[in-house]
């Protein structure tokens, strides 16, 4: 599907500007070209796809269709599934988390949403197809909507509602069920230009990051021997996955910035299992959201639900190496 | 006289938008007051569930996203 894309790589890099492709800046130099076109080839296509999905189901027609259906648990699948279609951004992670109980919907979905949010968006599924293929892409999606699905549902069964602030638990007292939204009809020609608007502005935001985290795999790519890591890092070492995570929650990083050099690292010899969990552990679960978390709950509860979701990486980490 | 609101945590994407509003009132010159509501309680009086938002009199014209500086000179003299 790319094939063209490598031969213009190879072309730029070994005959416009005669640099030997047996040389380790050769090989750095190729593999960012070809990876950097390839990720925004593909960001650009999904990110379409995503704003128009997203252009007919926006954040707030979620909120009130799981607001006004009852579902018997298939809110949790449905609550995962708009997690991923949405865009999210942890600034809206209060107020999103505020609209939701409000509304009336259960603590548990609305973490479900809170986890699969982050976890799997646009911008993670366009990267993870550029670097490790659509397989691979399938299988973290699938990953990321089941994660949210149990971490979802098993913090709903702890009963935490009594950590929440105060003030939170008074609007949950005084939930009621969201009415129908009016929207005005709109064809699919006139959303049209706001959806690629949105898409380019998209890829823009995130394309420094991209640049930055392609530039260090390449280097990493060009300079570090194959199976470097292997050393260090294998699949027998059961804590390589946990210790994965928690090394992934500090670094605050997105999707774009840390897939390119995740790729490296598993290119290298690290598990693929313990580089996802590692990855999860950084665009799934930073400190500025706990921070801003703690104006709607304590510090019990934010500890809860960080580590249900961490234990779930680490699970999915080790699920992950034992099936690839 | 415009009355022109920015809501959102403080984040970056919330700075921005701010920012944009600021300019875009510098170039069309329209008249107007800008608030900036960053405080969690006052903002989910305004039912929002994704930050940054922007409400040009009591309308909301952007949410979730940034808002950019042409877009922003079209709701001031519209």
């Amino acid at each position: 599907m790319f094939n063209w894309l490598q031969y213009f790589a190879d072309w730029l890099i070994y005959s416009v500007f005669g640099i030997s492709a047996k040389s380790h800046l050769g090989e750095a130099l190729d593999f960012f070209v070809f990876d950097t076109l390839k990720i925004f080839i593909l960001l650009f296509i999904i990110t379409t796809i995503m704003g128009g999905v997203n252009s007919y189901f926006p954040v707030d027609k979620v909120r009130n269709f799981l607001s006004r259906n009852k579902m018997y648990g298939l809110e949790y699948l449905f609550a995962s599934t708009f997690g991923v279609i949405t865009p999210f951004c942890s600034c809206s992670s209060v107020p999103l988390f505020i609209g939701f109980v409000k509304g009336g919907i259960p603590l548990g979905i609305t973490f479900t949403y809170l986890i699969t949010a982050p976890l799997v968006n646009e911008v993670a599924i366009a990267i993870f197809a550029g670097t490790f293929g659509f397989k691979v892409t399938a299988i973290y999606v699938g990953t990321g909507i089941v994660l949210g699905i149990i971490g979802g549902y098993v913090l709903g069964k702890l009963k935490l509602e009594k950590f929440l602030s105060p003030w939170v638990q008074g609007i949950i007292a005084n939930a009621s069920t969201e009415e129908e939204l009016l929207e005005e009809k709109q064809t699919l020609t006139q959303r049209f230009p706001t959806i690629l608007k949105e898409a380019l502005n998209i890829v823009k935001g995130v394309s420094i990051y991209i640049i930055i985290g392609i530039a260090v795999g390449g280097a990493m790519h060009g300079f570090l021997p194959t199976g470097f890591f292997e050393h260090y890092i294998n699949k027998g070492q059961w804590y390589a996955v946990p210790l994965a995570v928690i090394m992934g929650v500090p670094m605050y990083s997105n999707a774009a910035g840390v897939i390119p050099v995740v790729q490296v690292l598993v290119a290298k010899g690290v598990p693929l299992g313990t580089a996802i969990a590692f990855m999860m552990g950084v665009i799934g679960l930073s400190l500025p959201e706990a921070m801003l978390l703690k104006k709607v709950m304590a510090w019990q509860l934010i500890a809860i639900y960080f580590g249900t979701i961490a234990f779930f990486m680490v699970l999915s980490g080790y699920l992950f190496n034992f099936i690839l | 006289m415009k009355h022109i609101k920015v809501l959102g945590p403080g984040c970056a994407k919330c700075k921005t938008t701010y920012n944009n509003v600021l300019e875009a009132i510098k170039q069309t010159g329209v008249e107007a007051e800008v608030i900036k509501i960053e405080d969690i309680m006052e903002m989910i009086k305004y039912d929002v569930l994704t930050t940054p938002v922007l409400m040009i009199d009591g309308v909301t014209k952007v949410k979730g996203r940034v808002a950019d500086i042409n877009e922003i000179k079209q709701f001031l003299t519209a």
